[in-house]
């Protein structure tokens, strides 16, 4: 259970304050209610790129980070398709320190041409380390755009292709910042060993002031519903052949999202997980497989990946995998196995409650979600799906005709 | 109203961190178990920690493969059986290698203890190594390391473990080749010799009651029978390293980027000079203000992280700088990185800088010990290196007390560029 006290300002900013004094911490967690899916397919990448810009000093503040540890503080950001997450960690007793500099960016950027030049570059060096100079590394770069044909899930957040940020200027930033970066965009958690009326009065004193702005529309086109399978055969030069099988599936708020997130444990969370199990121990079809969901808010993906063993060919690999798929559609779920995965989440959130970033981060990602106390009755919402529920969503999704396989053929036979 | 913004709030440097003193109890068979109790969470970590006594051979390839495959059958539970049985309780029994020592982990609701805890016992006690699931383990190992080899980090992980360590234990990195050469019977005899009460330290960490202490005396003191002493250790002999470090240089054609790590041979943990070079080693690359950083990734843009650390080993430690930067720009990274170390030694550092790096590392030991179990791995931190946990009220002193001159002095005696390793993967 995460407790919580919750006020929204004048100006639009939502605030959450989660009390622990068990920690001599704090911790300062801002969500802007942006991401990739909301940029330009022409400029893409922008939000993660924009992310980098955030630290490149603001109208008071020509450097954030350095005042930062001079408190003994940290931070860090990411940026998903639907979200991007500030947060910083510092003694609760300079909690002070958090609020002048994350206020100051909300209010107005000022970084430099330099500044921006620079974090292309650092950008760009990052696009090749994760996607480009890896066995594999370009898989989302190839599988966002088969499985997605109108949604703008298309693109990966790191951006379509490295022209995109090599071509990012100072106006479109600018025009980026004034449009999401609004306090009534985004919500604000403050946690660890802090008062709320003491947050209160830091809040109005620093974030009060900061003109309310838009907030901005988001009108997005849906995906529309897939009808035939789609399929893509790569020759690379990677070590070993490798399967992604994508299907449409529910997203974060819909009915069936927690059904199918269950799904990707009976298949995949553990040693015992039957893909495991069945495919790489028993089988041996496979020397590694997984199972997941992407958590989308919008229209999300259910992924099944793996590397087939040496000895068998891909064509016997995907027939094991569709088996296994069919095997969920055709039998009901024993109870035994249901509560397994089940027993697994309750645990998985209770050690998740040890730490108070986790905390701060569930508290602002369930408020932008609807209701921040939507984090506190999940369990119960996993402990509520029934084998019925697990077969009528594996009949609804494990088509040929809902799903998108992305096949890598190794070309260097070094094995 | 709009506050003064150009005026930083008033702050407070932190001056020192409460650390958990662990209750230590000696169980009947002489087991060494230390209790960290706490944490408003009914949740338990259990840790069995083994020593690794390399007597024969300096190959770490059976270790690893013995603590990877811990959980792949007993005489009574087949691997299937264990994994059903951790998964079904909502647990997380993870086996994990390192280069002095194996540990398998429990993470547990508490009230399922009772329910895993003789099934541990029976992995740590009589764990059999069954055929076939050998022959998986080798072959997915293989598999594994065929894809970890065309990783350009990696492999220059594994080059410069070897130039500083040789054919030690530390230094030595599996051929995909080697997985062949492991047997059934090996292990099995490598179990029987490693995993036994003399090299075991249990730690014990979260809600830990006095029914959970009764079931671990039981499960772990009367039921384990004392056995063998401990083993005693070969101490490595490490090679020499060639007047000028060297460079040790891996084209690959097709990279887009080099990975870069260099470095040398340096102090352990135990070492009285250890904080003061952990402060240096702050200083140059050890947080994301470092001069490293600062210079190489936000001025210049060659990387998208550069970082340097020291590892503290059981018979040695090193110290590296690490980063992946465009292939175009290696060799003026090399240059930059060699810029930035002579800076240290020839130009005292301001006073600015060195306050916000020690205010930096204070906030920094306070963040790492928000919960019961990071205060255990403070514990596991000095007890293995032979130290106690005063051991962090001197580095408290040494940070906070370090001045400039001590900075360049350490720097002039730990930081010689012309003689580390330097490895390069990509193209220079």
């Amino acid at each position: 259970m995460v407790t919580f006290n919750r006020f929204t300002l004048a100006n639009g900013l939502r605030l959450l304050v989660h009390e622990d004094p068990a920690t001599p911490m704090a911790v300062v967690n801002i969500l802007y209610d942006v991401g990739a899916r909301d940029e330009d397919p022409d400029k893409t990448g922008f939000a993660h790129l924009f992310e980098h810009l955030m630290f490149g000093g603001s109208l008071h503040i020509p450097n954030f980070d350095t005042p930062l540890q001079r408190v003994g503080g940290e931070n860090n950001a990411f940026t998903s398709n639907d979200i991007t997450n500030y947060y910083i960690t510092l003694p609760a007793v300079n909690l002070e320190t958090a609020f002048w500099l994350e206020s100051d960016r909300m209010l107005s950027l000022a970084f430099s041409e330099k500044s921006l030049e620079v974090q292309r570059q650092v950008v760009c060096e990052e696009f090749k380390q994760r996607y480009l100079n890896q066995p594999y590394g370009d898989v989302w770069l190839r599988l966002r755009p088969l499985a997605y044909k109108t949604y703008p899930y298309r693109w990966a957040t790191i951006g379509k292709e490295l022209s995109h940020i090599e071509h990012a200027q100072m106006a479109d930033v600018r025009a980026f910042f004034d449009k999401f970066y609004v306090p009534s965009n985004a919500i604000m958690v403050v946690a660890g060993n802090v008062q709320t009326e003491n947050v209160l009065q830091l809040v109005e004193k620093w974030f009060l002031p900061i003109p309310s702005g838009q907030k901005p529309l988001r009108e997005l086109p849906p995906e529309p519903e897939q009808k035939e399978p789609s399929r893509e055969v790569v020759h690379a030069d990677v070590p070993l052949n490798s399967i992604y099988i994508a299907f449409h599936a529910p997203g974060r708020t819909e009915e069936g999202y927690h059904v199918i997130d269950l799904i990707s444990d009976l298949l995949s969370q553990g040693p015992s997980s039957r893909l495991y199990r069945c495919l790489v121990k028993e089988q041996e079809i496979f020397s590694e497989i997984n199972a997941y969901q992407m958590g989308s808010i919008g229209p999300n993906l259910f992924v099944i990946e793996g590397k087939p063993s040496p000895h068998c060919t891909v064509e016997e690999a995907e027939e094991a995998i569709w088996r296994e798929l069919e095997l969920l559609k055709n039998e009901v779920v024993e109870a035994y196995e249901l509560n397994k995965v089940k027993n697994k989440v309750e645990s998985t959130m209770a050690f998740s409650e040890m730490v108070i970033l986790d905390k701060a981060m569930n508290l602002a990602y369930f408020e932008l979600l609807g209701d921040a106390d939507l984090l506190n009755q999940e369990v119960g919402r996993y402990l509520g799906v029934s084998p019925a529920d697990i077969q009528e969503l594996a009949q609804r999704l494990f088509r040929k005709e809902n799903s998108s396989t992305l096949v890598y053929i190794a070309t260097n036979d070094a094995g | 109203m709009m506050p003064d913004r150009n005026q930083a709030p008033t702050y407070q440097p932190i001056t020192g961190f409460d650390l958990i003193t662990p209750r230590h109890i000696v169980l009947s068979n002489g087991l060494n178990v230390f209790i960290f109790d706490s944490g408003e969470q009914e949740v338990v970590r259990a840790e069995w920690i083994f020593d690794h006594a390399f007597v024969h051979t300096e190959n770490p390839l059976l270790p690893t493969c013995a603590c990877e495959m811990l959980l792949e059958g007993t005489t009574s539970y087949t691997s299937r059986q264990i994994a059903d049985t951790v998964d079904f309780y909502g647990a997380f029994l993870i086996p994990q290698y390192d280069a002095d020592r194996s540990t398998l982990s429990l993470f547990s609701l508490a009230k399922h203890l009772d329910k895993l805890l003789p099934l541990v016992k029976e992995v740590l006690v009589d764990s059999i190594f069954p055929d076939r699931e050998l022959a998986t383990y080798i072959r997915n190992s293989k598999q594994k390391l065929q894809v970890s080899l065309e990783k350009n980090s990696f492999v220059a992980r594994r080059l410069f473990n070897a130039a500083l360590f040789g054919d030690t234990r530390y230094g030595k990195c599996p051929e995909i080749a080697d997985y062949e050469s492991i047997t059934r019977q090996d292990l099995i005899s490598l179990f029987k010799s490693q995993y036994t009460v003399a090299n075991c330290t249990l730690v014990l960490s979260g809600h830990i009651t006095e029914a959970i202490l009764g079931r671990v005396a039981k499960h772990f003191g009367d039921e384990w029978l004392a056995g063998e002493q401990a083993l005693f250790d070969n101490v490595p002999a490490f090679p020499n390293i060639a007047e000028g470090g060297g460079v040790i240089l891996e084209e690959r054609a097709d990279a887009l980027q080099s990975a870069i790590r260099l470095g040398n041979r340096s102090i352990s943990r135990s070492h009285p000079e250890f904080p003061g070079l952990q402060v240096v080693n702050t200083l140059l690359g050890g947080y994301f203000g470092s001069r490293l950083m600062a210079n190489i990734r936000e001025d210049k843009g060659y990387t998208y992280s550069i970082g340097s650390g020291l590892g503290s080993l059981k018979h040695g430690s090193f110290f590296t700088i690490a980063s992946e930067v465009g292939t175009a720009v290696t060799s003026a990274t090399l240059n930059e990185v060699e810029k930035e170390i002579g800076r240290l030694k020839e130009e005292a550092v301001t006073d600015e800088e060195l306050t916000l790096v020690k205010n930096y590392m204070m906030g920094s030991m306070l963040g790492s010990l928000e919960n019961v179990f990071s205060h255990a791995d403070k514990f596991k931190n000095v007890y293995f290196s032979g130290l106690e946990l005063d051991y962090y009220r001197y580095y408290t002193d040494v940070v906070r007390n370090i001045d400039t001159k001590e900075i360049q002095r350490l720097a002039n005696a730990y930081l010689d560029f012309d003689s580390m390793v330097k490895v390069i993967v990509g193209k220079m």
